[in-house]
């Protein structure tokens, strides 16, 4: 079964683009939450992981902040 | 171990070129990068590349790892090198996964941005201060916030935010705003803007987030309150990892005109040296000329 994951980012944010490459290549389905031009969406995504940096990934509640390959990958498990 | 003909340290615009060159050059190499594009991929709005009239950070980027990775190149991303020296005439590269060798290397590592120093700076990051106006700028959407800097990237910082925020003050440490004419006037035209020069951050203040800066300037010093901080206070290079390479005063490598440094087989290339600008285009085609010297080094020595 399929986990459940959400990317919140922005459309200009180099990591944001590497982290939606590397779950592309990955095959893995995500909903992408543009923060850009939605208070809140900025305001979920800081009550969940308690800062205001993107990108920040939320797999099935366990919060990534930033394009940490290895933590994605091990969370994953890919 | 394997032993490569080339390490490139670095994939911004000039390891991204090295990288082209040496493919082409039928060289075996590896590219070890921290991340892809380096500072171009940070920008706002380019339009100083040579054929692109127009282009973004993000998609210059992604252009140049397209080419980069079209002749399969083998690149070890997310990798960060701590150590580079030369031990009886073998490269040994050390990252923070694992060791590498080879016969020559590459270093363009770029440059990467300097901190404040100030109080409240740690605590904050990420909690309204950011060093990357192009990722959480649009977090900011009528806010008020503060860009400390006053040279081309505070500019580019500025001119991203006017279009979001509500308000913008530039805290400029120098007499008058510095960086491209016309970044400059863009940025005096726009009417949500304020320019305070000659003034310093003392400290940033918050509570869960930022909500204040206080600033000095001759006359004293006052609170600004932002909910937003965007540090643009220059950059230092990445050169600590280098050793026994020569630096200048500011921790930039030293390369002549064909891009070698002090140390043979050794080259450096882009804004970790000391090249008189730091431009994208600058550092792509320091990064092809020091491909070149690399290719012709190697067949000098015959390996």
């Amino acid at each position: 079964m399929a986990k459940s994951v959400k990317v919140y980012s922005t459309p200009s944010c180099p990591w944001c683009i590497r982290l939606k490459q590397f779950l592309k290549e990955n095959n893995i389905e995500f909903q992408n939450i543009d923060v850009s031009s939605n208070q809140a969406a900025v305001d979920e995504m800081v009550q969940k992981s308690g800062q205001m940096g993107v990108p920040v990934l939320d797999i099935e509640g366990q919060i990534i902040v930033g394009f940490d390959k290895e933590k994605i990958k091990s969370t994953l498990g890919v | 171990m394997q032993v490569y003909d080339l390490i490139i340290i670095g994939a911004g615009p000039a390891g991204i070129t090295a990288s082209v060159y040496s493919a082409r050059k039928k060289l075996n190499f590896l590219v070890i990068s921290l991340d892809i594009g380096g500072q171009a991929a940070w920008s706002g709005d380019i339009e100083n590349y040579t054929g692109y009239q127009f282009i973004s950070g993000p998609d210059l980027a992604q252009k140049f790892q397209e080419h980069m990775l079209k002749y399969d190149t083998a690149l070890r991303e997310n990798e960060e090198v701590l150590e580079l020296k030369k031990s009886e005439g073998i490269f040994l590269v050390k990252t923070n996964k694992t060791d590498y060798q080879s016969r020559s290397v590459i270093i363009a590592s770029g440059k990467k941005s300097k901190e404040l120093g100030v109080s409240g700076e740690k605590e904050f990051k990420n909690r309204g201060l950011t060093y990357c106006a192009t990722c959480d700028g649009p977090l900011f959407g009528a806010k008020t916030v503060a860009v400390i800097g006053g040279g081309n990237s505070a500019l580019d910082a500025v001119l991203q935010l006017v279009k979001i925020a509500r308000h913008v003050y530039i805290i400029n440490n120098t007499p008058a705003l510095e960086g491209d004419a016309v970044m400059r006037q863009k940025v005096e035209a726009a009417e949500n803007v304020s320019i305070f020069n000659n003034s310093q951050v003392v400290s940033v203040a918050g509570d869960k987030f930022v909500n204040a800066i206080k600033i000095k300037d001759n006359a004293g010093t006052r609170e600004l309150a932002v909910q937003g901080v965007f540090v643009e206070a220059g950059l230092i290079p990445n050169s600590a990892f280098a050793v026994g390479v020569e630096k200048n005063n500011k921790g930039e490598i030293m390369v002549n005109s064909r891009n070698e440094t002090n140390i043979p087989g050794a080259f450096a290339a882009g804004d970790v040296t000391d090249v008189s600008e730091k431009q994208i285009i600058i550092a792509a085609g320091e990064g092809s000329k020091a491909a070149l010297s690399a290719s012709k080094y190697l067949a000098r020595s015959r390996f």
